[in-house]
């Protein structure tokens, strides 16, 4: 380890570990500490993602993917399922193997990776500029400073906050969620399985993802606001025991997903940040995985660039807020005025609208006519419904 | 003061994402509280997944 490098980037997930392997394509020398003893473990993921975004930058590797998903199951409350078979193709991946492939991608770049490393003080020059961090690693600290600090630390954002960023997520903007990888259940592997219900999770969903035949992710998100009334673990044994009572669960795990509106401010003097940490994650989905990577591309190259320009101050690191909105940006401000609708549907909107797309043909069964069908009443976000998810 | 049930904890730091006054860090996967910044506003019970967060009246 050096004392000194061009970009240190804290967090070693998707986001963490794209922005420091293009900073080092382009020359750079970076440093990523993740402060658990594992790149990729624990999976706080339920691991799907859409083929198209995923396509566009990966070509997915077999070993990366636990279960091709031709289609998917969107149950309402009354239990009517709604079969979506056309472009809604994915991919339950295996987080473990594809976190880790990312990281070795990074490493194959020259970026040094090191784990159990928590990094907890941001250092600040005389002109009151982040110019490195400080770090434990194994009972000893260290402090190592660099041009740009990249903050990549998941939803938890607490080095943004110490950059004086306002990270921190009101109850609404956040998905509070638990998973259970289970065992022992007939489920059809081909399809994701989606179920909307207040009983069943007030202010989100519960999913079903395949792993394979026989294992699935099977977990649910609620608004911290209802998670304050009841929390997400009863939910899922709730459901769980009725639903599968056959179950046997390999693994649990807890966490929260950002499903708050666009953060526009996404840089400081010689600091960025990107993925969970900057709530780049889809407000109407939670889905964050293609986002966070996304964005960790264009922040890492904008890094780059600007040490080569000798000039990391905030003006010119707004290059990589004014490129992120024009990429992800603009379909997340849409995103979340959907959001906002749709969570404010009742039950029985749910059950009318299930039964509505059953009338039609198959192939006019998309995403956008059940979102135009659930929201007829607000004819103003068609707009938003046909951006989100035509473009 | 704020108190963590270790056993039900999964240290997912959800609630350090919502603390106001960031009050919270998952050191070294413990959650701490800095009792000089809590308020007891109590938004990390609120939002617990696994119902790990409680009060303390003492």
């Amino acid at each position: 380890m050096k004392k000194r490098y061009d970009i240190i980037v804290i967090g070693g997930g998707p986001a963490g570990s794209t922005a420091a392997r293009y900073a080092a394509l382009a020359g750079k020398s970076v440093l990523m500490l993740e402060k658990d003893r594992d790149i990729g473990i624990p999976v706080r993921c339920a691991e799907a993602v859409g083929e198209i975004g995923f396509k566009r930058f990966f070509e997915p590797k077999p070993e990366w993917i636990s279960c091709r998903i031709d289609g998917a199951n969107l149950i309402a409350p009354n239990g009517e399922s709604v079969r979506l078979q056309h472009d809604v193709g994915g991919y339950v991946l295996n987080r473990k193997v594809f976190d880790f492939d990312l990281a070795q991608m990074a490493a194959a770049e020259g970026v040094e990776i090191l784990t159990r490393a928590y990094a907890h003080v941001l250092l600040y020059d005389e002109h009151g500029h982040v110019c490195g961090v400080k770090f434990t690693h194994l009972g000893r600290e260290y402090d190592v400073s660099a041009g740009i600090v990249i903050a990549a630390d998941g939803v938890e954002s607490r080095m943004g906050r110490l950059a004086g960023m306002k990270t921190n997520l009101r109850l609404r903007d956040i998905e509070t969620c638990v998973q259970m990888t289970v065992a022992n259940i007939d489920i059809d592997s081909r399809f994701c399985d989606f179920y909307f219900s207040s009983k069943l999770a007030p202010g989100g969903y519960l999913w079903m993802f395949p792993k394979r035949e026989g294992l699935a992710n099977i977990g649910l998100g609620i608004s911290g606001e209802y998670n304050a009334e009841r929390p997400a673990i009863d939910y899922l044994n709730d459901f769980i025991k009725s639903k599968y009572p056959r179950a046997a669960i390999l693994t649990t795990v807890a966490g929260g997903v950002p499903c708050a509106p666009y953060m526009e401010n996404l840089v400081k003097d010689s600091f960025m940040i990107v993925g969970d940490a900057a709530h780049q994650a889809n407000p109407l989905t939670g889905g964050g995985i293609v986002l966070g990577v996304w964005a960790g591309q264009i922040c890492g190259q904008v890094a780059a660039k600007a040490l080569d320009d000798n000039d990391t101050s905030k003006a010119r690191l707004q290059e990589y807020e004014k490129s992120w909105y024009k990429a992800g940006g603009k379909t997340h401000v849409r995103s979340y005025r959907l959001k906002e609708a749709v969570y404010k549907l009742t039950d029985d909107e749910l059950n009318k609208t299930a039964s509505k797309i059953n009338k039609l043909s198959s192939e006019k069964r998309t995403l956008v006519s059940i979102f135009k069908t659930a929201l007829m009443n607000n004819p103003k976000l068609i707009p938003d419904i046909i951006k989100v998810f035509l473009s | 003061m704020i108190k963590v049930r270790e056993e039900l904890c999964d240290f997912c730091g959800t609630c350090v994402s919502v603390c106001p006054h960031d009050a919270l860090e998952l050191f070294e996967s413990r959650l701490v509280v800095d009792e000089k910044k809590c308020t007891l506003c109590m938004m990390c019970e609120k939002v617990c997944p696994v119902n790990a967060i409680w009060e303390d009246p003492k």
